[in-house]
């Protein structure tokens, strides 16, 4: 046994055992929020997209919704829609039914507005928590691990310390059977020629160029230099230079096994192992990506200090900064910053993350859970909005 | 002896300050398993970097034994360096 982990009908396995409620559309927020709050199991998750953007938009939020639904840590799922929306709302609920898990859907046009939504809403979540209540966990091996991997409000510790520790956790879980994801294309700028060489084939190789090609030449197509936007003011105050620099320093969560394949952002993996997803790097847009994607736990390195979890997937936070782990201790749940002052090796901080996974993935609470800081969540999307 | 800054490669030019370094200091620089002593010529703040050797106007940085950029000013060894005096080459919409 490796962990405890809630087993779904399609096989997966949850590290948590929440309701989702689920908004369609921008529209719909306020309500699911508001379901969410009155029913203590019941997590919603909202966003801006939905409406009013290029097809290839519309489908991107269609499939991060199915993926979202999917995630095997929701044990059931209610949708509330508004009714006018351009998101494919049918196909979500169709496609989440073929999980196997109980899907509802509401909406606010047809039930007739905010008040009798909401109130039907409640109910329909709490016959779900009821049933999602007898769930017990069970003993589960490494191989369920689907590792989402993350750095933000970096600085240059991260790159000494606290994403190479995650390289080691994640080289651990895909050498036990399980999968590890890696985004944030940007943060692979000035550094693809080093992820290129990790990829298990020249295709994927090829497809890793690719992606980091569009990802630039969207950053170029506004026509100025990026530098403050990426790397951001913060990083810039906490030493990291240009781009490159944050790239070197960001790819070492990938550690040293072989990259099996590249997805689009938030589609599941195919295969086990290393693999790459398209997505940015802030925050809101990458954790959803890795929960749609099926991560059931996140890695997150953070040097000066990031605070945001995410709703139904618990978010480890890492620092190699001592100041930062200190002085943000609400926030952080691991300080590797032994590797810094050389109290501490790699890959005596690795084994410690891998432990604390495993916790996590059994239920022990992240400081993001604890604090309710869970709500940096949106859908990628690369359109205008028409 | 207690390391003030790091190198990661020998073929580094730069260096990462381990605490706030001040200016005149002599800084005790872990480069491998080698240690190499810099004076510094600007205060240098904790994380940031500062320069292992001459740098010329034009010249790559190096950190990670990888091009981080391009030095847009002379940097003298032990000086501060930082977006004052280099420039990224990528994601530069303003270049084309």
């Amino acid at each position: 046994m490796d962990f405890m982990g809630y087993r779904r009908p399609d096989g997966r396995v949850g590290t948590r055992n929440y309701v989702g409620v689920l908004s369609t559309v921008v529209c719909a927020n306020e309500v699911a929020d508001d379901i969410a709050r009155q029913v203590d199991g019941a997590v919603s998750f909202t966003h801006h997209q939905g409406c009013c953007q290029t097809p290839i938009d519309i489908a991107r939020v269609t499939d991060t919704l199915v993926g979202l639904g999917s995630n095997p840590n929701l044990a059931a799922v209610l949708l509330v829609s508004l009714g006018c929306e351009s998101t494919a709302v049918d196909a979500v609920v169709a496609r989440l039914r073929g999980t196997g898990k109980p899907v509802e859907v509401i909406g606010l046009q047809d039930i007739g507005g905010a008040a009798r939504t909401r109130a039907e809403g409640v109910l329909i979540v709490q016959d779900m928590v009821a049933q999602a209540s007898k769930l017990r966990p069970e003993p589960c091996g490494i191989e369920h691990i689907v590792l989402g991997m993350k750095c933000g409000s970096s600085d240059t510790t991260q790159g000494l310390s606290a994403t190479p520790t995650i390289g080691v956790a994640s080289d651990t879980i895909v050498a036990a059977g399980g999968i590890s994801i890696l985004g944030e294309i940007t943060e692979f700028i000035g550094a693809e020629h080093i992820v290129a060489r990790h990829a298990a084939t020249p295709e994927v190789a090829a497809q890793i160029l690719s992606l980091v090609d569009r990802m630039e030449t969207r950053a170029k197509a506004v026509g100025c230099d990026m530098r403050g936007g990426q790397p951001t003011g913060g990083n810039i105050k906490g030493g990291l230079t240009t781009i490159e620099e944050k790239s070197l320093g960001a790819i070492a969560k990938g550690g040293t096994a072989p990259i099996r394949a590249v997805y689009e952002y938030g589609q599941r993996p195919d295969v086990k192992g290393l693999v790459v997803m398209d997505s940015p790097g802030r925050e809101p847009e990458i954790l959803t990506g890795l929960a749609a994607a099926g991560c059931n736990v996140i890695v997150f390195a953070t040097g000066r200090g990031a605070p945001q979890g995410f709703p139904f997937v618990p978010v480890i936070k890492l620092t190699g900064n001592e100041r930062t782990w200190t002085h943000l201790r609400d926030h952080i749940d691991m300080s590797v910053a032994g590797i810094i002052d050389g109290t501490e090796s790699l890959p005596a901080a690795g084994q410690r993350l891998v432990e604390r996974i495993l916790a996590v993935a059994s239920g022990e609470r992240t400081r993001a859970e604890i604090t309710g800081y869970s709500r940096a969540m949106d859908i990628y999307v690369t359109g205008p909005v028409i | 002896m207690q390391r003030h800054a790091i190198a990661i490669k020998i073929q580094d030019n730069v260096a990462t300050a381990l605490r706030r370094l001040e200016k005149g200091e002599t800084a005790e620089v872990g480069v491998g398993d080698r240690i190499v002593s810099i004076v510094l010529r600007d205060a240098v703040e904790f994380g940031h970097k500062f320069a292992l050797r001459d740098i010329a106007r034009g010249d790559d940085i190096v950190k990670y034994g990888e091009v981080i950029g391009r030095a847009t000013a002379d940097i003298p060894a032990g000086a501060h360096a930082h977006v004052q005096n280099i420039e990224s080459l990528r994601g530069r919409g303003d270049l084309d």
